[in-house]
């Protein structure tokens, strides 16, 4: 067995139009790490997250896979990836979004089958099988035939939990998973959350929620203006870092915090 | 005002309306799928492709539904090809209702958001899947109420197609208020009928809407 890096992401860029919104990203992600990604908004944390299923396009670097670059050919000069190639490194890569994007159209064990059926081939009762296990996994057994429309924002999120877990995947990436939600819906998220990152999976998670990343957080990724400007374990970036931007950041989310 | 003239024609002018009706959802019909096809031409990655939707639905909203109807009934016979009745007034019903179907479509999918169909790619879909079972569906929903009117719209402009021989309800009408020398009982009972069905069709439309926001 070799020992290659979940993720390592090398001099990544990107810019929008005039607006460079991620510059020379280095990070690597060891299988079964938790890592988090803080900063202030606009920073280019979820940008970064979506690099790494190729969501964003990334214009420069190169962002690997287990090994495998994704989104280009490794010829050069390098082209895009063929869209085939693209989605099969998708399957391995679970994404949970800040607004869930459950499909209004399906219910809650539809949302969860659909992949299964479409993009690993199962048949509709193996992947409903399948589904069903799932979304007991995050304690909703009980609201399989319900439109998302019907589930509070809580069990919407666990919901997408359950349809990216169900594909199996080797990486889960979490993008501001429990920003949309009323806060006290956020625990239950988080809960499912610890249980995945007890269980060993490999986490990529964009956050505002301090005490999750403190607990649960192997490392910790500050990043502002599109750079990576502080990183090493919560404690060295939460507590020790001399970093004025990081001071600064956690200094705000105090005082908003407190009361 | 002699309503035995009105009643005598009834059962004909009934029989004309049918014909209107399975005419008019044959051409939206016909819309729908033109509508879809223009759709994708329009958000397509070629510029030519994207160039020939928008030229379509220029054309098919910019020229009156009578003249392309004469077009299609005139023109294509002129270079051999020979369209039955019938077949010109589907065909132009449904390409003038393929434009405003596309342009339906076209608001529907820009209310879908951005996440919706990146939720799919992340797990791995294919564009195509992202297209039938998310985009799609979705698509249809919201356009629900819009194609609802565009079927009514299409119901009344189809009396134009009385023009090429299709003896449908405004053709059979004008055939009985001539032979009958009663043109207002005749017409007074074509309107009511073109009423009915269009009150029907509304009726039908907010039952469907109903249903949809039901299920989510």
């Amino acid at each position: 067995m070799t020992d290659v890096a979940m993720v390592e992401m090398r001099g990544v860029a990107k810019t929008f139009g005039a607006l460079q919104v991620l510059r020379d990203i280095d990070l690597t992600v060891q299988t079964s790490e938790v890592v988090c990604l803080i900063g202030p908004s606009g920073s280019g944390k979820s940008t970064l997250l979506r690099c790494i299923n190729f969501l964003e396009p990334y214009d420069a670097g190169e962002v690997r896979i287990e090994g495998r670059l994704i989104g280009y050919t490794e010829t050069s000069p390098r082209r895009p990836m063929p869209h085939h190639a693209l989605q099969k490194m998708r399957r391995a890569i679970g994404m949970v979004f800040q607004h869930f994007n459950l499909w209004p159209h399906m219910t809650a064990l539809e949302n969860v089958a659909e992949a299964l059926v479409r993009v690993r081939g199962f048949s509709r009762t193996d992947a409903t099988g399948r589904a069903r296990a799932m979304l007991a996994r995050v304690g909703l057994a009980e609201k399989e035939k319900s439109y998302p429309a019907r589930l509070s924002g809580g069990q919407q999120q666990r919901v997408a939990i359950a349809r990216s877990l169900a594909m199996e995947p080797r990486l889960m990436l979490f993008d501001e998973p429990t920003s949309a939600l009323d806060p006290e819906l956020v625990g239950e998220v988080l809960q499912v959350m610890r249980d995945l990152a007890a269980e060993g999976m490999t986490m990529i998670v964009v956050t505002h929620e301090m005490g999750f990343a403190a607990s649960v957080a192997d490392r910790i990724a500050f990043l502002d203006h599109g750079r990576i400007v502080a990183s090493g374990s919560p404690r060295a970036v939460l507590h020790e870092s001399e970093e004025p931007r990081v001071r600064q950041f956690l200094q705000t989310y105090h005082e908003r915090n407190s009361f | 005002m002699k309503l035995q003239a009105a009643l005598d024609a009834l059962p004909y002018l009934l029989s004309a309306a049918g014909t209107t009706l399975w005419i008019s959802l044959a051409g939206i019909a016909l819309g729908q799928v033109l509508g879809a096809c223009v759709l994708l031409a329009r958000t397509a990655r070629s510029p030519a492709l994207r160039r020939a939707g928008a030229v379509y639905v220029s054309f098919f909203r910019g020229v009156p539904l009578l003249v392309q109807l004469l077009l299609i009934y005139y023109f294509l016979p002129y270079i051999g090809i020979d369209v039955p009745p019938l077949v010109a007034a589907i065909g132009a019903l449904g390409l003038a209702s393929g434009a405003y179907v596309s342009e339906i479509f076209r608001g529907s999918l820009a209310a879908i958001p951005r996440g919706q169909a990146e939720a799919a790619q992340a797990l791995g879909f294919s564009s195509a899947t992202v297209w039938r079972r998310i985009l799609l569906p979705q698509m249809l929903r919201i356009s629900t109420p819009a194609l609802v009117n565009e079927l009514i719209l299409l119901l009344k402009a189809s009396s134009l197609i009385s023009v090429v021989g299709v003896t449908e309800l405004t053709r059979t009408s004008h055939s009985f208020a001539a032979a009958t020398y009663r043109p207002f009982e005749i017409y007074i009972t074509a309107a009511l009928i073109y009423l009915a069905m269009n009150l029907a069709l509304a009726a039908l439309g907010a039952v469907l809407e109903r249903r949809l926001a039901a299920a989510g």
